[in-house]
């Protein structure tokens, strides 16, 4: 049991990459390479399953530690952990991926081999980003996320597919060397990469220079993660990267890669940054309240489904933003829990979409209408998510939002009043756009003999529905893990305002 | 000179022929082409002096590895055998085999005559392999031209391609300009201390006064050196070159001379303690970078396109020079093998690519590349990928070490300078790779199986940078050793 414990999170991160290797080798029979692809993943999700089931709840800070030298110079180190947040998130990357290679059995059918590689080998790297306490492992990892989604997008992708894709590289990669020229100043001061040894450098005021440069630091990784999350005004990659890819990119990027944004926030922004991050928290969240309002005011007029999906993900994404800078208990919980939430319905409303397409092959809204009466199994469906998404009381949506705008109240009362605005925004596009879907006459003749979801489809429904129930129903079997890591992560902060007061 | 002040004896002794084995053994190999060449007749003399000339790389990559054991001075402390000298004979060895191994199939298909193409390989080789061993600068500037003399024939070796000629005699031309630039240099520093054996120098640099001639000295040797390593202001040679010269021989001269006039610039600057060239350094770096990769982004033609990522990717390894010595100098040996590594590879898929006449070079003609041939396509995505500096790839530590020198020298600046050139190189070595995969191809017909040679040399470029790119560690260890044994 013990030897599972340190090596459970290596086996999450690497049995997919693993797969990936084999599949190389593998026949280009597309059937079975179908179904290994699913086994793996079904694999890697029984795998991560371990880590919540033996969780110690009470207990902070790390957990599933492994720490191995790896590289000598520089003091590079296998080092990774996980607590209550990154855990979940984990999880949900596990739980997406068998999802997505359910919803793209069908739609791929051209370099089939190739694409389930890129999908395995994305997901041991988003899992990598997770789980990754060492900041050099950290970035590896960060960076191996771009090739194999921008070639998801530029390969799989329809219609100005490789624009897309290229926009998106060097959108994130500009960005992240940023990140890099941070990391890499840490390093010369402090010796090492080791996300514990340099928070406690900084906290114990042991790095020279720190306070001329931690604006500086701070802003390298913040202008990283922001691009990832994406934080208006740098959002204008992800309509394109979300409209060109294909199903299965769509819902890891909007569920998972998206979250490599907010999770760096709340890791490294305010872990290794408190101060910094408590001077530079009101534009922050005047920027994260403007994402939510635009986007969701964008997404009322977008006559393309997909595109109105991606401009929702930015203002939900605001929600987490304007959450973790609030910098209190509810704030934080409720951006993780946002954060899972979003992945879930978000991840299936993209599936939804994207099971339109193939019958239409179009995102068009006006090209729809009616859709209710052909295929009623999917109308239930796509209703069911809606509301998730849109924060209906007793489904995943509600939680999570719920307790970023008491958070948001808590630090300043208006910031908490147009946040909510965004609740009402999100309830009017995503209804509108549900009634101009489904409801009224089938207008084109085409629709009137669309073929209802067949089982693969429905197989790949189901998880995600349950899941946002279960996550409506019972938070607490989320938010008892998040707890904790929260508190850890707010620690410093609260003793910063401590200091304050005292003077 | 000082030389025979400090040792008495006149002949030299059998163990320092020894410390000179891989260059007599690639001398040897590189006659016996030339014998041989007017004896076999035609049809099969590709094959023949192919074999010889790998068979010659691979005995001088024994006798580096058998040299090691005998480290130490050689031939009146002009050549000296210690890890530094190993790791750059290695270096220059191996690019040797892989570039014989990729023109193998390349000289067939050109219809180029072998001839002395093979025995000039190797003999360029022996100028850059005594570069990296050599104590003393008129050694150093006979070594130099060997390799120079040699690359400027290989240049013009397509030599119905009208393009080719023009690119050898600009190098030619250029080339001389260059070296004589460096003998100017040697004498400037003779004439200031009194010596052209670099212990000395750096005694006399170390311990007194040092003259305005040394100043004078040490920047006409750099423009030498930064000629041969393409690194701008003296980069405007390169994309004319690059373009006209064979592809082979491109994959060869970006990468062996490089590394050998790499190994010169850090005995002149670290060894020697040349004074003044961290401002050389500084700028040379800063302007080949940006320069570089801003060149490159319009480039359509693909050789013309890596030119000017050598460029950008000699202003890259400069930073290392402006470091401190301890971190310097293995963050350069570092870079410049990781950049054989992936250049060799990029040219390997270059050069089997380019097909008769060398007419598919620009970067259209990449298109659909990944559907004709998924493993041609595949193995140059590794290369492209370690070029712009991605992890798991030799290229990302490279970049690294590199700048995590620079900051630990508290060169903020030109750290800045460096990481936002990186970001800006990743476009257009994107851009490949988009044709590749993204684009359709005008003509559909897959390509051939990929022959032996060209496999061969990509399989061992691809292992190496992958190698790099995940345990680093043994290699820099290596190097860092290197250092210490270069500052002793």
């Amino acid at each position: 049991m013990t030897a599972l414990h340190s090596t459970i999170l290596t086996l999450v991160t690497f049995v997919p990459l693993a797969g990936a290797l084999l599949l190389l080798f593998a026949p280009r029979r597309d059937r079975d390479i179908r179904i290994f692809s699913l086994v793996i993943s079904l694999l890697a999700f029984i795998l991560s399953l371990h880590l919540p089931v033996h969780f110690q709840r009470a207990q902070t800070g790390f957990q599933y530690e492994v720490d191995k030298a790896w590289i000598p110079t520089p003091h590079i180190h296998y080092h990774m952990g996980a607590d209550g947040i990154s855990m979940w998130l984990v999880v949900l990357t596990t739980f997406l991926t068998p999802l997505c290679v359910l919803i793209s059995w069908k739609s791929i059918n051209e370099r089939v081999k190739e694409f389930f590689i890129l999908l395995l080998v994305l997901e041991t790297a988003l899992i990598g980003v997770f789980v990754s306490l060492d900041l050099f492992l950290f970035y590896f990892f960060w960076e191996a996320t771009l090739i194999p989604m921008a070639l998801l997008i530029g390969m799989y992708g329809h219609g100005r597919k490789v624009y897309a894709a290229v926009k998106f590289f060097l959108y994130t990669m500009i960005a992240s060397v940023f990140m890099l020229a941070a990391i890499l100043w840490l390093y010369a001061k402090i010796g090492s990469f080791d996300f514990v040894v340099i928070q406690t450098a900084i906290r114990n005021g042991q790095v020279e220079n720190f306070h001329a440069a931690a604006l500086w630091l701070f802003l390298g990784f913040f202008v990283a993660f922001a691009v990832k999350v994406p934080l208006f005004p740098l959002h204008t990659w992800l309509p394109d990267a979300h409209v060109e890819a294909p199903t299965a990119g769509s819902v890891l990027l909007a569920g998972v890669l998206l979250k490599m944004g907010t999770y760096g926030m709340l890791r490294f922004n305010l872990g290794l940054f408190p101060e910094q991050s408590r001077n530079n928290a009101p534009w922050i969240m005047v920027l994260a309240l403007i994402g939510i309002i635009y986007g969701a005011l964008v997404a009322m007029v977008q006559p393309n489904l997909k595109k109105l999906i991606a401009y929702s993900s930015i203002s939900h994404l605001g929600f987490v933003v304007l959450g973790i800078f609030s910098f209190t208990q509810a704030g934080l919980d409720g951006a993780t829990f946002v954060m899972l939430a979003h992945g879930v319905s978000t991840g299936a409303l993209f599936m939804l979409a994207g099971i339109l397409y193939e019958r239409r092959h179009t995102y068009e809204i006006v090209e729809f209408g009616g859709l209710a009466t052909p295929m009623p199994v999917y109308a239930t469906f796509f209703l069911f998510i809606v509301l998730s998404s849109l924060g209906l009381p007793l489904l995943n949506g509600f939680v999570g939002e719920f307790l970023v705008l008491s958070g948001a109240f808590t630090s300043r009362a208006v910031y908490g009043i147009l946040g909510a605005t965004g609740v009402i925004w999100s309830a009017c596009y995503l209804l509108w756009m549900y009634q101009r879907v489904f409801f009224g006459k089938v207008r084109e003749p085409v629709n009137q003999s669309l073929p209802d979801l067949d089982i693969r489809e429905q197989i790949a429904l189901w998880p995600p529905a349950v899941a946002a129930l279960v996550m409506g129903v019972a938070p607490l079997l989320w938010l008892n893990a998040i707890d904790p890591a929260v508190q850890v992560a707010l620690a410093p902060l609260a003793q910063l305002a401590s200091r304050v007061v005292g003077r | 000179m000082t030389i025979a002040a400090d040792t008495p004896q006149l002949i030299p002794k059998g163990v320092e022929y020894i410390r000179i084995l891989p260059e007599l053994v690639l001398t040897i190999f590189g006659m016996l082409i030339m014998l041989l060449d007017p004896l076999i007749d035609d049809r099969r003399s590709q094959k023949t002096l192919g074999a010889v000339a790998l068979l010659g790389s691979l005995a001088a990559i024994a006798a580096t590895l058998y040299q090691s054991q005998f480290p130490g001075l050689g031939f009146w402390n002009m050549v000296r055998v210690d890890t530094f000298s190993l790791f750059f004979h290695f270096l220059i060895t191996t690019i040797t085999a892989l570039v014989i191994l990729s023109s193998y199939d390349y000289m067939a298909v050109q219809q180029i005559r072998a001839g002395e193409y093979y025995g000039l390989i190797l003999f360029g080789a022996v100028g850059m392999c005594l570069m990296s061993s050599a104590m003393e600068l008129v050694l150093i500037f006979i070594a130099l031209e060997i390799s120079s003399i040699s690359t400027y024939i290989l240049v013009g070796f397509r030599r119905r391609a009208a393009i080719s000629s023009e690119a050898s005699l600009k190098y030619f031309l250029l080339g001389s300009f260059a070296t004589a630039f460096f003998l100017y240099g040697v004498a400037m520093i003779f004439g200031a201390t009194g010596s052209t054996s670099i212990p000395t120098i750096s005694q006399i640099l170390r311990s007194g006064q040092v003259p305005v001639l040394a100043y004078v000295g040490v920047a006409l040797m750099f423009v030498g050196l930064g000629f041969k390593v393409a690194a701008a202001p003296f980069h405007v040679w390169t994309p004319d070159v690059y373009e006209g010269a064979p592809a082979p021989v491109v994959g060869f001269m970006s990468t062996a001379p490089k590394a050998a006039a790499f190994a010169v610039l850090l005995r002149i600057i670290f060894e020697a303690h040349a004074p003044g060239g961290f401002w050389l350094v500084w700028v040379a770096a800063a302007l080949s970078m940006t320069l570089g990769n801003i060149a490159a982004l319009v480039q359509d033609n693909v050789k013309r396109l890596l030119a000017y990522s050598s460029i950008a990717h000699a202003g890259y390894l400069l930073v290392a020079f402006a470091a401190l010595p301890n971190n310097g100098i293995p963050a350069a040996m570092f870079y410049t093998a990781a950049y054989a590594a992936m250049n060799v590879g990029a040219f390997a898929v270059v050069s089997h690519f380019a097909g008769a006449g060398e007419r598919y070079v620009t970067v259209e003609d990449y298109a659909g590349l990944g559907r004709r041939s998924p493993l041609l396509a595949a193995t140059l995505t590794i290369f492209l990928l370690s070029l712009i500096g991605i992890p798991i790839t030799g290229g990302f530590f490279a970049k690294f070490y590199v700048f995590s020198a620079a900051l630990q020298a508290n060169l903020v600046g030109l750290t800045i300078i460096g990481v936002l050139n990186s970001a800006v190189g990743a476009y257009y070595y994107l851009r490949i790779i988009v044709m590749m995969y993204m684009r359709e191809a005008r003509e559909s017909l897959p390509l051939g199986p990929i022959p032996f040679g060209v496999s061969a040399a990509l399989a061992i470029s691809a292992l190496a940078t992958i190698y790099l790119g995940i345990l680093p560690g043994r290699v820099l260890e290596y190097a860092s050793r290197s250092a210490a044994d270069l500052l002793r």
